[in-house]
């Protein structure tokens, strides 16, 4: 089975966020990017049924250089070989325009099975994977959390709200995005990262993007919702404060 | 082609509540660009569903019926779905953010060359549509360019919580049953029954006290400090979602989208950032105290009462004050 995997690069978690000049983005100037956690949780799916049923990982990513260390852990972690689309602007573009892009690095691929995350950690949108099924042509499943290979294709554990479930069977080629938690993510290993020095990563150029669709205006600091008391002080004396709260107020004490 | 429509959401004739929330966007936006709201119901056997939004305040009610809609997949709601906006010439399309939209939605807005702006938590004038980047450190305004094909309509999904469901207007609309082309070959999938895991054992729902648990505790050998504190204060302990991805707390002590909602007398957040998918889950918590040492994370934007600080000092030094007062 040749599995491709869509992953992205975002801003590390904990990363401290300011917002661009140009009000319309955040300053990426001393940002650390690491690898999209469901993306993560979808790389691992991939090494996991290629360790199964055989045949191959690719990893792909759309971005700018930045993105190729992220593509480099992943070869580390076993991905046979990467997919680069090098792009420096990504500013203004939309989930179309962006699907778009993967669909043409994918098609001469012609895998059997596309994974990707649920949603990115930055944008949040939550609809590359679905896009790119719908432009490629291929069936779909969102919100998974295992994945089974069948003589007929795939039978996949779906993630409803409320702590329900559900399987769904599908045909091969199909495309399916990843929840986090249905695996334990691997480390690389010092040989891993060693044999990733000799895998390929190919380069190619992504044609025009389309025109956006949606307008990504302005971004700015959300207002508060509620006003909150910040209670200060050591350790000690905001346990205090708390405690009073939980007596007084909440009347939990 | 103008207009508001509202594609709700139902399951073996049983609404999705969110429905009504998105009902009520979607009079709201309707009102605000001084056109008309329409809704769309989608499934089999829907009569029952369909005269009941009759007497809602909607131009008209779109009867979206098929048998081969009786179980949803993506494939029969996107091509039906295509059909129903293409007669209503509806120029908003609303949708409630549901797991289910999340499935089908950005297929059908690709459709139309559109792309959906999924998870709104606000509409202003414009219009302009508010939504949460970086787990919620952001809001982000979208809208639609001035450039953009006006024949293709704007597709919106609403968060759960934004819009009340009571504030739907009543009145009386007419019902238009759409007529439908779709066979069984353009369905690929084939959906299974509903399952849950296993009995839940713990119901957060009813607990009156939570101390909940977030990434910001780092090992797991370090719940422990948070368990004590729970006991102490005799609350059930509870986690946000990547501390049960880690599997150091069972599901089933989840909250969020994924997991529980709760609205506890007292939700005590230790180290949870408070990304969207938590939020949703206990914002309607009568208290919120959160622990967390970053000033800017967005558990505080709902936190009546919050701590700056490292939670492996303020935690036990909270554990010892509540087990002083109780003493």
């Amino acid at each position: 089975m040749k599995i491709i995997v869509a992953i992205k690069q975002v801003p590390e978690r904990d990363a401290p966020i300011a917002i661009a000049s140009d009000g319309k983005w955040i300053d990426e100037d001393d940002l650390s990017f690491t690898i999209n956690e469901p993306d993560a949780y979808a790389l691992e799916e991939a090494l996991q049924l290629k360790e199964k049923n055989g045949g191959e990982v690719v990893v792909l990513c759309l971005g700018p250089e930045r993105v190729t260390s992220t593509l480099r852990e992943a070869l580390a972690k076993g991905a046979d070989r990467a997919i680069h689309v090098e792009l420096d602007e990504l500013a203004g573009l939309d989930t179309l325009a962006v699907a778009k892009m993967l669909a043409e690095a994918i098609r001469p691929e012609s895998p059997d099975l596309i994974l990707t995350g649920l949603q990115s950690d930055d944008l949040g949108a939550g609809q590359t994977g679905v896009v790119l099924a719908e432009l490629l042509g291929i069936p779909h499943a969102t919100i998974i959390m295992q994945v089974e290979k069948t003589a007929t294709g795939l039978r996949v554990k779906r993630e409803l709200e409320d702590g329900w479930f559900q399987h769904v069977e599908m045909p091969l080629p199909a495309l399916l995005t990843m929840q986090s938690g249905g695996n334990k993510l691997r480390y690389a290993t010092l040989m891993g990262i060693k044999k990733a020095k000799s895998k390929e990563t190919a380069t190619v150029s992504p044609g025009e993007p389309a025109a956006a669709a949606i307008e990504l205006a302005r971004v700015y600091l959300p207002e508060k919702q509620k006003k909150t008391e910040m209670l200060k002080g050591s350790a000690t004396e905001v346990a205090n404060q708390i405690v009073e709260k939980l007596k007084f107020e909440v009347r939990a004490l | 082609m103008s207009g508001v429509l509202v594609v709700t959401e139902q399951r073996e004739g049983a609404w999705n509540k969110m429905s009504f929330e998105a009902l009520a966007a979607g009079q709201q936006l309707a009102a605000m660009l001084g056109v008309s709201c329409s809704a769309a119901v989608i499934g089999a056997g829907l009569s029952p569903l369909t005269t009941e939004l009759a007497t809602r305040k909607l131009a008209q009610v779109f009867s979206v019926q098929h048998d081969l809609l009786a179980e949803y997949t993506a494939d029969g709601y996107v091509t039906a779905l295509e059909q129903a906006i293409q007669q209503s010439g509806a120029e908003y399309v609303l949708f409630p953010h549901t797991y289910q939209v999340r499935d089908f939605a950005p297929a059908l807005a690709t459709r139309f060359g559109q792309v959906l702006i999924s998870d709104v938590i606000a509409i202003h004038d414009g219009p302009v549509f508010v939504r949460q980047l970086l787990q919620g450190k952001l809001n982000a305004d979208y809208r639609k360019p001035s450039a953009a094909s006006p024949q293709a309509p704007c597709f919106v999904s609403v968060q759960a919580g934004t819009f009340r469901a009571e504030s739907v207007e009543s009145g009386e609309a007419a019902i238009v049953a759409v007529e439908l082309t779709l066979a069984s070959n353009q369905i690929r999938s084939k959906p299974g029954e509903r399952f849950r895991e296993s009995a839940q054992t713990v119901d957060l729902a009813a607990a009156p006290l939570i101390v909940s648990v977030g990434r910001g505790i780092k090992e797991e050998e370090n719940i422990a400090i948070v368990q004590e504190l729970a006991d102490a204060l005799g609350a059930e302990l509870a986690a946000s979602r990547p501390i049960c991805d880690n599997g150091w707390l069972p599901m089933e002590r989840q909250v969020g989208s994924s997991g529980q909602t709760v609205a506890p007398k007292l939700y005590l957040a230790v180290g949870i950032s408070g990304a969207i998918q938590h939020l949703v889950g206990m914002k309607g918590a009568k208290t919120i105290i959160a622990i967390n040492k970053d000033e800017n994370a967005p558990i505080f934007e709902v936190a009546d009462y919050g701590v700056v600080g490292d939670l492996f000092e303020v935690v036990p030094a909270l554990t010892n004050a509540i087990l002083a007062a109780k003493s």
